[in-house]
């Protein structure tokens, strides 16, 4: 597969740390949601740096939309949470990745298990599932250090039939939130009708030590390992 | 060459000196490694120098610690273009650790607690060329860059300071190690770009 | 970053969803999906599952039943090298 051209077309501040970017990149198809993409960056000098970013959107061809967190002392998030801006160039590989991937027409209920930005391919599944006009069950469980770290919250929150979100505050909750801050629990993940006997098919994103402690919770609730796919992050 | 990314890269420091061919100057350290950081107590840390007929000498972290030990400052440089200037680096000359060796082998590999391993010509580790490193700018060698000890052999690419170092095998032959076998060069000396095979 | 009084990031443990494009430019057929059976242990899972460490000198495949490094991927200027020995076969998904 080979890299595109890719020119920035739009940047959007999401939470203090995190941009939403779009890039218009001709030739870029197909992409289903969950993938990603690669984006690399080269140098004047010539060096060249390439990471990976899921999709927050697949909803149109020749267009890439991720959102990237910015990672502290990174050599590429902060070149494009805090310099890259409409106009820049850079390449693109993708769309990439056949098993993190939810497919429409899959009758399944669907439990999302996201970590920090390990939201991102979810809001891709979210936003396919809506244009698609499926009323798929997909319960979403989001786990964040404070209401700010919430990517789209708003549009995460909005109604949407069939959909239900329960949101995990590790640092600080709302206020008024009924639950003080604390790490994800296993009562987190059960719910009726997204269950292992309910042939859930559930995905879970995000840093390593957040995908593997949500794992162990989710098998230790009977879900089968096959049934449970997972993307680990480190970002930079 | 690929679109240049506007505003990517920022200002490199020039270096004072000349550094080697596809280099370029880094302000920090950054880690790169095959595997899980090994975690590797002083108290149960050996080195083995083996011999090519089996025969073992092992350093304990307090016997390596009685050795005579030299600060050396280095510039090192990763076969992935990084270089990093003027580092400050102390640890035991590995000649100490074969002044009594009977040997003729020509190779030694150096071996990693984790199972990294990396081959070099026996000479290179002579003759004020190498070191088991166990500091480094001052502080303790941190387990993410090798400690507590690593081997140092600023010379070549940077692959060849074995991290975690936990033996020396003397080898009659030149077997490769961990990336050599995966394409990267024998030998690797950054000043004749040696990266791949 | 490491200057003394800091701790360096360590390298992140990855999967094999993070070796999805240099692998695109080996394999014809889509990476993560393809099952890989370690020679050490016997154990075969798809890409996907397998754990991964990852820096520009190349990316290292692990069984994640044995920790067995199962493939090595490093990009050569002459092109993406996969080294296969650890693993004793690798099958194109169905």
């Amino acid at each position: 597969m080979s890299w595109h051209v890719a020119t920035v077309v739009g940047t959007r501040s999401v939470t203090p740390t995190a941009r939403a970017l779009t890039l218009a990149v001709p030739g870029f198809a197909a992409a289903l949601p969950g993938q990603h993409v690669d984006l690399r960056l080269t140098a004047p000098d010539g060096y060249q740096a390439t990471r990976a970013y899921s999709l927050s959107d697949t909803g149109q061809d020749e267009r890439v939309d991720v959102v990237v967190d910015e990672v502290p002392d990174g050599e590429v998030s902060p070149y494009l949470t805090r310099v890259a801006r409409p106009g820049d160039q850079l390449e693109v590989r993708g769309p990439l990745g056949g098993y993190f991937v939810w497919h429409e027409d899959d009758p399944a209920p669907v439990l999302l298990v996201a970590g920090g930005s390990g939201v991102v391919p979810f809001l891709a599944m979210l936003r396919a599932r809506r244009a698609a006009g499926r009323r798929t069950p997909f319960r979403l469980v989001c786990s964040v250090r404070t209401p700010d770290d919430a990517i789209e919250r708003a549009e995460v929150d909005s109604p949407d039939p069939g959909l239900d979100v329960h949101w995990v505050f590790t640092r600080a909750a709302p206020p008024g939130w009924p639950a003080p801050p604390r790490r994800l629990t296993t009562d987190d993940l059960v719910t009726p009708g997204f269950g292992p006997d309910d042939g859930t098919a559930v995905f879970v994103c995000g840093p390593t030590g957040f995908v593997e402690a949500a794992t162990g919770l989710l098998t230790g609730l009977g879900h089968p390992p096959g049934r449970v796919r997972t993307e680990r992050f480190g970002g930079a | 060459m690929a679109v240049v990314t506007r505003g990517f890269g920022g200002r490199r420091p020039e270096p004072e000196h000349q550094i080697p061919p596809g280099q370029f100057v880094v302000q920090d350290f950054p880690v790169l490694s095959a595997g899980p950081t090994p975690n590797v107590d002083e108290s149960r840390w050996e080195l083995t120098v083996r011999t090519e007929t089996g025969e073992g000498t092992t350093w304990t972290w307090d016997q390596l610690m009685e050795l005579p030990a030299e600060d050396v400052v280095t510039d090192i440089h990763c076969v992935t273009h990084w270089t990093k200037l003027g580092m400050t680096w102390r640890g035991v000359p590995v000649d100490a650790l074969l002044a009594d060796v009977e040997t003729s082998a020509d190779f030694v590999m150096a071996r990693s607690y984790g199972g990294y391993t990396t081959n070099l010509p026996l000479q290179d580790l002579l003759d004020g060329q190498a070191w088991v490193a166990f500091e480094v700018e001052g502080e303790p060698l941190e387990p993410v860059h090798g400690g507590p000890a690593r081997l140092l052999v600023p010379h070549l690419y940077f692959w060849k300071s074995a991290k975690w170092l936990r033996g020396l095998d003397l080898m009659t032959s030149e077997d490769l190690g961990f990336w050599e076998q995966n394409g990267y060069h024998a030998y690797g000396d950054p000043w004749l770009e040696q990266r791949y095979a | 970053m490491s200057s003394p009084g800091t701790t360096a990031h360590d390298v992140p443990v990855l999967d094999g969803s993070a070796l999805a494009g240099v692998l695109s430019e080996v394999y014809a057929f889509e990476a993560t999906r393809a099952v890989v059976r370690c020679a050490s242990c016997g154990h075969a899972d798809v890409l996907a599952r397998t754990t991964v460490h990852l820096t520009a000198m190349g990316g290292v495949v692990r069984c994640a039943t044995c920790t067995a490094v199962l493939l090595v991927v490093v990009e050569r200027p002459d092109g993406v090298r996969v080294s296969t020995s650890g693993a004793a076969w690798v099958q194109a998904p169905g």
